[in-house]
């Protein structure tokens, strides 16, 4: 067996996805001043607010256009401009992104042409508001960040004069490895804009000062000159072209766009900072190459514990991507690889993996728990990597889940999570081991007497 | 009032105590914009109907509202598991533009393959309310063709606020025991043997029903059934059986009680297990209700064990926090009712109280119960929690996990009152798990740390 699984049935088993409005709440919260407005009725902003506050731990704000029975009916334009008035009152936001729900979707709100009337009307001319349309059904939370990011470089971005900046377009990593890709490229020393930057915005220091919006986020006037810059990485390769920024700039404004993979492993890693000394010709210092060393040294260390190590891997398909390229670097090669979304380019990307593990490994698109705990049983998974949405693995199938990515609700401290780069590589490395040491000495000393004990009648 | 931070729509929403005459608004729509905490009517129905434990839960819309709420409620069971799964029809675009009733039935058709289950409840969304599948027609057709309960809940997100949810999540319940009817004939002839009752809107968090159910045996009063916490669809369909229903969470199960008094003559009782004082007169008014001096005696007995069993406790967390400041933002109103009594026990004064969804004789008994100056305010914001928490000076939130890290960001305590928490607060023992809980949090050394 082996090979690619797509869900055959109907019904959705305990689902490894969000919706669209999801990622995108995720990818405007990395903008400067920006507040977010979700057009549709009240729940779906409280339900996502409630998640993403449970795994930041962060206040997030997030206003809903309120849609009822008369606004659904007679349509929202109205509620949809009260929302903006309201937000700007308390807020005074810089930005607003206005995406859009399943219900204002299907009754057909354009959006766009409410928020232009709106900024004429209120004669506005230093606020913006980027649009996104993001149905709850269109696709996943993975879907709904790439293609705000479109959004926003479609609707912000200027023809700008050539500067030396690199634009960085991430995808939705954890606080702890934006801030180690901004350590790496100081180290470099390269200038960029990152796109879009939640080290701060989604990871407040205490202070004795609150501002309802966060400071940080990528600055607005950096994002207008994204046009200019020498090139774009886009850290994903999974995306379809239609879901790209960085397609955006290369074909609107020449960009030459280099997409890699997220810099998790020695491979991966590698590859980012290769890319980086091919655009700017800055070559990688002796201080990362030492934290190269490092990662190796701790692969080597921890190598023969590796091998006992069969994962299962599953969330968002870039995430998913390096991690399993991680795993296959040190020998905990993956029984099962999945993701909820339909990401078709993931699978090609990871049968040169697949291919060179000892045991056939199932990968399953657009797939729910159901299947995705069916199939780690049947291979004798003994280890999990994901969000935490995947704690029945843990809870029922007993098989040990290391948390990663988005969202980690029974636990604190998903947002510190460091694994990119090499010393976050050696950091997840670390977790992946220790789970499966922690595990072994647990179970040994009854595994060896049940298996080998001859009991003596006396 | 400062006029800069308040929307003006939301003025009359806001009262303080003592200060002015007029009625606080409440029970409305919330106002675009203004960040309201409030969820949908499909979340009130779902965390309602979640607990039920045997039954398949089956959101028949797109994928997030399934997610968001898959395991919301920290119920505990002790039988079946399977409402701790999260099923979703997934819609996508094809389906929204052709209709979700195929794929609905096929999903049913699945999960009766795949589970035998005695009763599916099937979910409406937001979507589902717009493009206007028949719900009621296919649920009756799969009931009839697989001869087990599969119902219908009426919960589109847009059609009013959280409290429309639970009414639809009652509605579903008054349907299933509708449909139990049948065996209420032998059943009521037994009526007069022990007494029995029924026990509304728990929801068995971390064991709470559990805790209840343990005292009232004590009292020699039998639970029939408890709604919804660790209940299952043919003890549900006993509800008609009983001398007495009491509640405990209003705001779901109030209409619940009304109906069944009006269907099947059952008096019903608002209790309060929040807390020693709320607590010792729920059971007692629980023997009043059901005129048994045995009844009544064991209850004393009871609160007289059990509140000096936990005296030591309470009394040196209350020497802890004696005069500290307490803001309230939780759901329904009788919650946050018992939540000033409990304060007050441990030597704390609320300054700050609102609800999302309180009703107006719910505000108008907490206007009674707190001191001038105290700020009341329906369907709060975080710009406005903000405010008057730093206004009041309020040492200590009580709240969800929205308000959690706006709480801590401000530099307060903070204590959990939501669906997935994991310790107990009801009864003597989750009244010291609460002290406990406050403790822990206003006398954390973090604070310290804050002003240096």
């Amino acid at each position: 067996m082996g090979g690619l699984l797509n869900l055959s049935r109907n019904v959705n088993e305990n689902p490894c996805n969000m919706c669209m409005p999801m990622g995108a709440i995720l990818a405007l919260k990395g903008i400067e001043q920006a507040m977010v407005i979700i057009h549709g009725s009240q729940g779906c902003c409280t339900y996502m607010r409630r998640h993403i506050a449970e795994h930041y731990n962060e206040p997030i704000d997030v206003g809903s256009s309120s849609l009822n029975e008369k606004g659904t009916i007679y349509g929202g334009e109205k509620n949809l401009k009260q929302a903006l008035d309201n937000i700007r009152r308390v807020y005074h936001p810089r930005m607003v992104g206005v995406i859009t729900t399943c219900l204002a979707e299907t009754i057909g709100e354009d959006i766009r042409r409410i928020a232009d009337d709106y900024l004429t009307e209120r004669k506005l001319d230093d606020l913006f508001i980027v649009t996104a349309s993001t149905p709850g059904y269109g696709g996943s939370h993975t879907e709904g960040y790439r293609f705000t990011l479109r959004k926003i470089v479609e609707q912000l971005v200027e023809p700008a004069t050539r500067h030396e900046k690199i634009n960085l377009i991430v995808g939705d990593l954890s606080t702890a490895d934006i801030r180690e890709l901004q350590r790496l490229l100081a180290m470099m020393d390269i200038e960029y804009v990152m796109l879009p930057d939640v080290s701060d915005t989604l990871d407040r220091p205490y202070s004795s000062h609150y501002d309802k919006l966060p400071p940080g986020g990528t600055r607005l006037s950096d994002i207008r000159t994204m046009s200019g810059a020498a090139a774009t990485i886009e850290i994903g390769i999974t995306m379809p072209d239609e879901l790209s920024a960085g397609k955006v700039l290369e074909e609107k404004f020449g960009v030459p766009l280099y997409q890699v993979p997220v810099p998790i492993g020695v491979d991966n890693t590698d590859r980012f900072l290769a890319v980086l000394t091919e655009i700017t010709g800055k070559i990688v210092p002796e201080g990362i190459q030492g934290e190269r060393g490092r990662l190796l040294d701790a692969m080597v260390d921890s190598h023969k514990y590796n091998f006992e190590g069969r994962s299962v891997i599953f969330g968002e398909p870039d995430l998913v991507y390096a991690v399993t390229k991680l795993c296959c670097e040190n020998g905990i090669y993956p029984v099962a690889v999945a993701t909820g979304s339909q990401a078709n380019k993931l699978s090609q990307a990871l049968e040169p993996l697949i291919a060179d593990c000892p045991q056939p490994v199932q990968c399953l698109n657009g797939s729910d728990f159901a299947s995705i705990r069916e199939v780690a049983e049947a291979r004798g998974a003994n280890l999990a990597i994901g969000h935490s949405d995947g704690r029945y693995l843990e809870e029922r199938s007993h098989i040990p889940l290391v948390r990663l990515g988005f969202p980690i609700h029974d636990r604190t401290g998903g947002q510190r999570l460091l694994s990119v780069g090499y010393t976050g590589s050696a950091n997840l490395l670390d977790r992946l081991t220790n789970t499966l040491l922690e595990n072994k000495y647990k179970t040994y000393r009854r595994d060896m007497y049940e298996e080998f004990y001859q009991h003596e009648a006396k | 009032m400062d006029q800069a931070l308040v929307v003006p729509d939301r003025e009359d929403f806001i009262a303080t105590k003592g200060k002015q005459k007029k009625q606080l608004k409440c029970d409305a729509d919330s106002i675009a914009g203004c960040v309201s905490q409030r969820a949908c009517v499909y979340c009130g129905a779902r965390v309602v109907l979640n607990p039920v434990t045997d039954a398949v839960h089956l959101v028949h819309g797109p994928i997030g509202c399934s997610t968001y709420t898959w395991d919301i409620r920290g119920s505990l069971s002790s039988g079946s598991e399977m409402y701790r799964n999260s099923f979703s029809t997934d819609l996508k675009e094809q389906d929204i533009i052709f209709g979700g009733e195929k794929k609905l039935l096929a999903c049913i058709d699945e999960l009766v393959q795949k589970y035998q289950p005695p009763l599916i409840f099937v979910y409406s969304t937001c979507i589902i309310g717009v493009i206007g599948d028949d719900l009621k027609s296919i649920c009756k057709q799969a009931s009839k063709q697989y001869g087990i309960e599969i119902l219908p809940v009426e919960s589109s997100g847009f059609i009013g606020n959280k409290s429309a949810g639970y009414r639809a999540a009652c509605d579903t319940l008054l349907h299933l025991i509708d449909l139990g009817k049948e065996s209420l004939h032998q059943v009521s002839s037994q009526r007069q043997a022990a007494k029995q009752i029924n026990y509304l809107g728990d929801f068995n968090l971390s064991g709470e029903a559990w805790i209840i159910k343990g005292y009232l045996e004590r009292m020699g009063v039998k639970i029939n059934v408890a709604f919804t916490g660790d209940s299952d669809s043919q003890h549900i369909k006993k509800a008609p059986d009983v001398d007495l229903n009491i509640i405990q969470c209003a705001g779901s199960m109030h209409y619940l009680a009304e109906k069944l008094e009006e269907l099947y003559h059952i008096p019903y009782l608002q209790v309060s297990f929040l807390g020693l004082q709320d607590t010792a007169n729920s059971l007692r008014n629980i023997a009043a209700m059901l005129q048994d001096e045995t009844v009544a005696a064991k209850a004393e007995q009871l609160i007289a064990e059990e509140s000096a069993k936990v005296k030591p406790d309470i009394d040196f967390y209350r020497s802890k926090l004696v005069g500290k400041k307490a803001a309230i933002y939780v759901g329904g109103g009788f919650k946050a009712i018992s939540l000033i009594k409990q304060f007050r026990e441990i030597g704390i004064d609320v300054v700050m109280i609102g609800t999302q969804t309180g009703r107006q004789e719910e505000y108008e008994t907490i206007d009674t119960l707190v001191d001038d100056g105290t700020v009341i305010l329906d369907d709060a914001n975080p710009a406005e929690l903000e405010k008057f928490m730093i206004e009041q000076e309020a040492h200590i939130l009580v709240g969800g996990v929205k308000e959690r890290p706006l709480a801590f960001k401000l530099g307060k305590a903070f204590i959990d009152h939501n669906h997935n928490r994991k310790h107990p607060l009801s009864g003597y023992v989750g009244a010291v798990n609460f002290a406990r809980e406050v403790y822990t949090t206003v006398c954390s050394p973090v604070w310290k740390y804050l002003s240096k």
